[in-house]
């Protein structure tokens, strides 16, 4: 029996043998003059302004955003959960950041199974990178991120975003992610889970998290060296 | 400036004040305007149907009337997007396929000279106000040769607006295709149908006398489909309105932009 | 295989299985004609079209790079089906280095073998399927359920359509014929768990779904997706989302199989950053869908221990075979060009009868399919359009659809000429209008002769005409009536002019 792959790409390499009228296209010249990770707009925006734009798109697709102080992350977060709610957290999290009266937190070594986190009521989690521009939150699947499957079943996810993680455009978070790793599992978050299956009319919340609240570090203030 | 009339086939036959309109007003704004009698058509249906073999001969005897007037003439004009288009987009194609490198040349010399009617006025003659006088309210149909093709862009509504007494009212969904779409106004005449039948109903809407564009064909087929529900708006070519004076006003006629007199 | 000569004679790669979901039992006009008189449709189509629409509009509107991205977009697609062989051969490794299995099926039929016997292997009796076009296109549920196998549409569009027995009409939004009431009706007879009393409340619908799907996920082990993006240079596998049931696919089962079209490469991790950016945009009018998962391989306690990818050819070889259409194959289904289409706005997705509706589906089926034989209904596709351009405007990859209509408009006479069809009306009026219109003198007397018509007329305009051809125009418009062609005009006046000259020379 002739092999599928070497039929299908002879089949391929055949039909190839027919010249397009254009030249053939090298990767190193395809046009990439959109905006880069090194454009103007993505180096020289301040924090502020991008964190505003965060906030911005965030809102619009329905996320809850606020800004705190670093040393205010616990509180809120503990004003976030819900009276008596169950929630897990990526392991890794800043110990800083967790509310630590929260008796019923619990941190994921691995061990819950999609039954148990569906028994869940919340998820704390932290972020790679945002981008401001489309609001999205991008996830790696370390002790920051969490597993996967930890933002995806419960039905309320908290994420907490450091001023640093965050980008103007989408060529910016993709280069982060290539130099941190682009093999591991990554995703992208923008707003709670939607359909817009009936009608187009938009639907929060279908199988993924209904709520999504974001909880954005405030950046050091201007001349705060200045002054200590 | 001298210019050669390419009338069109289908304004020749069936739309005839057009081509008459495009002669009177390039003539009063003191050009000389010649018409070649051996012209047939651009082969636009030929092409766009898929008969490029049968699109080439078409194709060649235009080449072969148009391309000896260049040294003579400043400029080729149709009263059409979509055939202006042809020209531009598709004679170098047919030649192509045709294997005659000879023709790909002389159409891409003729191609390089050929303007629709809007463009001619505004980028050659550099006029919009040409003095025409037209007390009606109208509304414009961007035809999508012209629109996404040749990308005449504002032109037509610049012209329009600089005429004596019009009124330029709004045409909802304008930018969506009247269902002529030659060829396929008669392949699938009930979707075509389906297209003019609510181009025809925004027409109505948009409260105008007249709709305005500048292909003869799209104005055929949206002028065709509101004389058959018996509804009030007529169909007029840009031509026509700009051909229009104080002491030589457009009168319709009962015949399709045609014109009374 | 099959010998076509467009002036080149050679050998075309074997089209798409016969069994393939790419063709409907009639061509497109009879299919439209029914389509066309659902009132509900068509409302429907427009409430939906009309609003992604100015969706997408806003949101392209919003990305100064926009034609930017296009251009890298579209140079990335060329490169792809440019080096197709080659990447294939590198996502293959990279793919397999991660720990992922590689399948080659040349077609549906291949394809739905090797996905049954790995659900098989398995030892699954249900399964959980993402919404995919490439397994709508072999056919795939229905062959799983030929080897006992249950399919659970996941997604909440193709759930309907499941529940329904209905196929899908639409490349993002499948069940956009459907309206809120229609599927309140069809939940609450169909739906297991459904209340007796479901409201038509869009957010009422979607919580009965997913209150179904949750024990569904939690229940099952094996699911099958497709893939929106497939990177060469690390085996990664990307897929766009908007409702969270792919998140749930790709990571609570242990066994993942992919099934993807051989053309859905690009070539590095880097270009996601083109595509990421079109594709919502483009498509749902978003600035990002809620979800985009990237994962590489199998993940340790994270994601499918058992990872699968089916590479499809099923007559994609054949489209890459032409030059002039192979473009087709750059379309990242978007679906930006059925929203943008007229056409598509009124006759619906399944007047096209495959399961690429709309424009591109008009230029990615026939050559899929090929277009030969008496009566082939996907060689009346490149005919369902009016060419007005709306498409290729909105393409984010720039697939020149118009162009690629008419190429194989000529490529349906050329190959129907060669094959010694029957000359049909259409050979014979445009064969006889190309002589006339090369024969100046001849064309020169006949239009001026045509005034002899409105002489029968002598006010107004045709309304029905017995003819063939211009009856199809008549039955639904008026047509003008020949009277003074423009040249006899001409020549009139020229004929005064001379002779007013003269009469004035001779008063001289």
């Amino acid at each position: 029996m002739s092999d599928a792959k070497t039929e299908i790409l002879q089949r391929l390499r055949t039909a190839l043998d027919q010249p397009r009228p254009n030249p053939i296209t090298a990767l190193e010249d395809v046009p990439r003059d959109y905006q880069g990770p090194d454009a103007k707009a993505e180096t020289t925006t301040g924090i502020d302004k991008v964190l505003a734009a965060l906030t911005k798109t965030l809102t619009e697709y329905g996320a809850g955003v606020q800004m705190v102080e670093e040393a205010d992350v616990t509180d809120t977060i503990a004003e976030l959960l819900d009276e008596g709610a169950v929630a897990v957290h990526a392991p890794d999290l800043p110990e800083a950041w967790l509310p630590s009266a929260q008796a019923q937190l619990v941190a994921d070594h691995g061990s819950l199974d999609a039954r148990s986190l569906d028994d869940v009521d919340a998820v704390i989690t932290g972020c790679h990178t945002a981008i401001a521009m489309t609001g999205t939150l991008a996830l790696k699947d370390d002790g920051i991120g969490g597993r996967r499957i930890i933002s995806l079943i419960p039905d309320h996810h908290i994420v907490v975003v450091r001023p640093e993680d965050t980008v103007v455009g989408v060529p910016a978070c993709v280069q982060r992610m290539r130099e941190d790793d682009p093999s591991a599992a990554w995703t992208w978050i923008s707003g709670p889970s939607a359909t817009s299956d009936i009608e187009l009319e938009r639907v929060d919340g279908v199988h993924g998290p209904r709520r999504l609240d974001v909880v954005l570090i405030a950046p050091p203030a201007q001349g705060d060296q200045d002054a200590s | 400036m001298r210019i050669a009339l390419m009338a069109t086939c289908l304004a020749d036959v069936m739309a005839p004040d057009v081509a008459r309109s495009t002669v009177e007003l390039l003539e009063r704004l003191g050009h000389e305007v010649v018409f070649d009698k051996r012209q047939t058509c651009c082969g636009q249906m030929h092409t766009n149907t898929g008969y490029f073999r049968e699109a080439a001969p078409v194709v060649r005897q235009f080449v072969d009337v148009f391309e000896p007037q260049l040294e003579d003439v400043d400029a080729v004009v149709m009263p059409s997007g979509s055939c202006a288009g042809a020209v531009r987009d598709q004679h170098a194609l047919v030649a192509r396929r045709a294997r005659d490198a000879d023709l790909e040349e002389r159409a891409g010399r003729v191609s390089a000279k050929t303007y629709e009617l809007s463009e001619l006025l505004v980028d050659v003659l550099k006029v919009t106000d040409v003095g025409a006088y037209f007390p009606h309210t109208v509304t414009y149909h961007p035809t999508c040769h012209s629109m996404r093709f040749l990308k005449v862009g504002p032109r037509p509504l610049r012209l329009l607006r600089a005429v004596e007494g019009i009124t330029v009212v709004n045409l909802p969904e304008s930018d969506t295709c009247c269902g002529f779409g030659g060829t396929f106004s008669v392949k699938n005449a009930e979707t075509s149908n389906a297209m003019v039948t609510d181009k025809a109903n925004n027409v109505v809407k948009s409260g105008a006398d007249f709709v305005v564009a500048g292909d003869a064909s799209c104005l055929m087929n949206i002028g065709g489909k509101l004389a058959r529900q018996g509804q009030r708006p007529r169909p007029i070519h840009l031509a026509q309105i700009l051909n229009s004076t104080k002491e030589n006003p457009f009168v319709p006629s009962s015949t399709l932009l045609g014109r009374a007199s | 295989m099959t010998t076509v000569n467009l002036g080149m004679p050679r050998v075309r790669p074997p089209y798409a299985s016969a069994s393939s979901a790419l063709m409907g039992a009639d061509g497109f006009r009879d299919a439209a004609k029914g389509e066309l008189q659902d009132d509900q449709l068509r409302a429907n189509l427009a409430h939906a079209a009309g609003g992604i629409r100015t969706k997408r509009a806003k949101a392209v509107r919003e990305l100064r790079d926009f034609q930017q991205l296009r251009s890298a977009g579209s140079a990335l697609k060329w490169h792809v089906t440019d080096h197709l062989p080659e990447l294939l051969e590198q996502f293959e490794e990279a793919f397999t280095a991660a720990g992922g299995t590689v399948h080659w099926a040349r077609d549906a039929d291949e394809a739905n073998r090797i996905v049954t016997s790995l659900v098989r292997d398995a030892g699954s009796e249900k399964v959980l399927k993402v919404k995919s076009m490439a397994t709508q296109e072999i056919r795939l549920n229905e062959a799983l359920a030929d080897a006992g196998i249950t399919a659970v549409e996941t997604d909440l569009a193709e759930l309907i359509v499941q529940l329904a027995g209905d196929t899908p009409s639409h490349i993002v939004v499948p069940a956009i014929h459907r309206n809120r009431r229609q599927i309140q009706q069809l939940f609450r007879d169909h739906l297991p768990g459904a209340p007796a009393d479901l409201g038509d409340d869009p957010q009422e619908l979607t919580a009965a779904a997913r209150r179904f799907l949750r024990e569904q996920f939690l229940q099952m082990d094996t699911a099958i997706c497709g893939a929106n993006f497939a990177v060469a240079e690390t085996g990664t596998l990307s897929i766009v989302e908007s409702e969270g049931n792919g998140r749930m696919c790709l990571t609570l089962p242990s066994t993942l199989i992919a099934v993807m079209g051989i053309e859905k490469l690009i070539p590095t991790f880097q270009d996601l950053e083109v595509f990421l950016q079109l594709l919502p945009r483009s498509s749902t009018g978003e600035r990002m869908n809620p979800y985009t998962t990237m994962f590489t391989g199998t993940q340790a306690a994270d994601g499918p221990e058992n990872l699968h990818i089916v590479l499809l050819d099923n007559g994609r070889s054949a489209v890459l075979s032409d030059p002039h259409g192979r473009s087709a194959l750059h379309c990242i289904r978007c679906s930006a060009c059925l929203n943008a289409c007229p056409v598509y706005e009124r006759a619906g997705g399944h007047a096209y009868g495959s399961t690429y509706p709309g424009p591109i589906g008009a230029i990615l089926s026939p050559q899929m399919t090929g277009m030969e034989g008496e009566d082939n209904p996907n060689a009346t596709l490149p005919y369902a359009s009016s060419l007005c351009g709306a498409c290729y405007d909105v393409c984010p990859v720039k697939i020149n659809i118009p162009e690629i209509l008419v190429h194989l408009r000529s490529r349906d006479v050329d190959e129907r000429a060669e094959a010694g069809a029957k000359r049909n009306q259409w050979d014979a009026a445009m064969a006889g209008a190309s002589k006339l219109m090369s024969s100046p003198g001849t064309y020169d007397a006949v239009v001026r002769a045509s005034a002899l018509i409105g002489r029968a007329k002598p006010r107004g305009n045709f309304s029905n005409l017995p003819l063939p051809m211009i009856g199809d125009w008549t039955q639904f418009r008026d047509l003008p009536v020949p009277r003074e062609s423009f040249r006899s005009w001409y020549t009139k006046r020229e004929k005064a002019r001379r002779s007013a000259d003269a009469s004035n020379k001779e008063q001289k």
